[in-house]
């Protein structure tokens, strides 16, 4: 069996008494595009935290590429950090930069590439993600929710990353444009051959952007297969989210 | 409810964060040293920090030395009060006024900025994006702002401390009626060099409390609108505590003798 893009084993992961993740294990394999779904609170921003390493899970190991990267240092860690990319959820575009600063970010200051040639590739970038040259020199601020999103997308990609993380990329989005940010991710996804992991609660979205979902509950994963699959997973919890009623096993905790 | 448990408590609160804000501006000082360094940076947070201060600052030192001059005229009536107005002004403002009050101001101004910055970036995800995009915020973000206030700082209280005197000067002359010569003398005779640059080192280390307490607060917000204006309030008033505090402490080893 070939080497999985992305492993985690054994996460556990505590705020305070409150227990966030509890034993998550997952393997991605290279330029899969792997869906983990959940309801709020369910941990998937905390996986992802993690995957990124933004927080540190209290026991467990992710490796990518094979490599443990759960306590790393921070040289290791900036060489690791290279090969990714994200997607913020409310775009995370710095608002004191023009658009194409925000799109040639990482490879301006991560890469060291001149500031005339990064804003020729950001150009180009943008032109992926279908946004013409005028919007190059305007500011985050000044773009509707669905082009903020689309830049965020275009910086995400800009340093052509290995692997490409999504944090809700659909939420917030009016349906059309949900659906031309899910157009946009498969293609980027594709063209790079990068490895892809999102986090959404859009059922939808997950269904058209996977090769393979993972259900996450109570800071479990509960069930992991294939897309098409989801609908026969004969799972309880699983039905329950995937056809959105409130009535089932999975009972909303109203207080937090 | 035990009363020792809710003081142990809060004594354990203040020790931690105390260890937070002791790690963090260590970490922060030690990139400001380390390369890269992004001067572009450092050079609008300069323009930022000091210049855009200037007026505020400016006109509390002008209105200051002015009252000044004309309260001490009422203490000083009775004894030869032109020399001793001129001493009071200069000393007051090289030592105390110009680096206290100057700091305070920019406290009010700059540290409320930078907390109200950095923590809508922080709420709003911007901190991170900027660790995916391999760069360090604390090298982005806190350095520029630390380096600036250190070097800014110093110069803002320079001219303070002449505008300062400068208000002594017209009140003294044109309102109490000295003679101009005599009162530039008797400050002149009364200016050591230790008066200034206790003002100035004052001034350096307040300038590093007003960046650091911003950058540490605004960093650590969380919670979306209320949470940054929680941390824009504590920036202020912690760093003015602390300004008050280490004025008293760098007072005490400039002139204890």
């Amino acid at each position: 069996m070939t080497q999985p893009k992305i492993q985690l084993i054994d996460l556990h992961k505590s705020f305070g008494p409150k227990k966030v993740l509890d034993g998550v294990s997952l393997d991605v394999a290279h330029a899969e595009s792997m869906v983990i779904i959940g309801g709020s609170g369910s941990g998937k921003s905390v996986t992802l935290k993690c995957m990124l390493g933004l927080l540190r899970p209290d026991t467990g190991s992710i490796l990518i590429d094979g490599e443990e990267v759960v306590g790393m240092g921070a040289r290791d860690r900036d060489r690791v950090m290279k090969k990714f990319g994200m997607l913020f959820q409310g775009g995370a575009l710095f608002d004191s930069l023009a658009i194409w600063e925000n799109v040639a970010f990482g490879l301006i200051e991560g890469q060291g590439m001149s500031r005339s040639k990064a804003r020729d590739k950001a150009i180009e970038k943008l032109a992926q993600v279908g946004l013409g040259k005028d919007v190059a020199n305007l500011s985050p601020s000044e773009l509707s929710g669905g082009m903020q999103k689309r830049v965020a997308l275009a910086r995400a990609i800009a340093t052509e990353p290995e692997i490409i993380f999504f944090d809700e990329p659909t939420t917030g989005l009016d349906p059309i444009m949900a659906d031309v940010i899910n157009d946009l991710i498969i293609k980027c996804v594709r063209e790079l051959g990068a490895t892809a992991v999102t986090i959404t609660h859009d059922m939808h979205s997950a269904r058209k952007i996977s090769d393979r979902l993972a259900m996450l509950y109570k800071g479990k994963l509960i069930w992991v297969g294939p897309s098409r699959e989801i609908d026969r997973s004969d799972n309880a919890y699983v039905d329950q989210f995937i056809h959105g009623r409130a009535e089932g096993p999975i009972q909303m905790e109203l207080k937090g | 409810m035990n009363p020792l448990a809710v003081i142990g408590r809060f004594f354990l609160g203040f020790l931690a964060a105390v260890g937070r804000l002791s790690l963090f501006a260590v970490t922060a000082l030690s990139h400001c040293l380390r390369p890269p360094i992004y001067f572009r940076l450092i050079a609008r947070q300069m323009v930022e920090i000091g210049y855009f201060s200037l007026p505020v600052v400016g006109l509390t030192a002008l209105s200051t030395g002015m009252v000044l001059a004309l309260q001490s005229h009422t203490g000083f009536a009775h004894f030869a009060a032109e020399g001793a107005v001129a001493s009071v002004v200069v000393i007051s403002m090289t030592r105390e006024l110009g680096p206290v009050l100057a700091a305070l101001m920019v406290a009010g101004r700059v540290g409320a900025s930078i907390a109200a910055e950095i923590g809508t970036m922080r709420v709003t995800e911007q901190v991170d994006a900027l660790t995916t995009l391999s760069t360090n915020p604390f090298k982005y973000l806190v350095a520029p702002r630390i380096i600036s206030g250190l070097i800014m700082l110093p110069c803002l209280v320079v001219v303070a401390d002449i505008i300062g005197v400068f208000g002594g000067y017209l009140v003294g002359t044109y309102q109490l009626g000295y003679n101009p010569a005599n009162f530039i003398h008797a400050v002149w005779d009364t200016l050591k060099t230790q008066d200034v640059t206790s003002g100035l080192v004052k001034a350096a280390v307040f300038g590093l409390v007003v960046t650091i307490l911003g950058c540490y607060h605004g960093y650590h917000s969380k919670g979306g609108a209320q949470g940054v204006g929680q941390a824009t309030t504590n920036a202020v008033v912690s760093a003015s505590i602390l300004i008050l505090i280490l004025d008293y402490v760098i007072t005490a080893l400039f002139f204890q003798k």
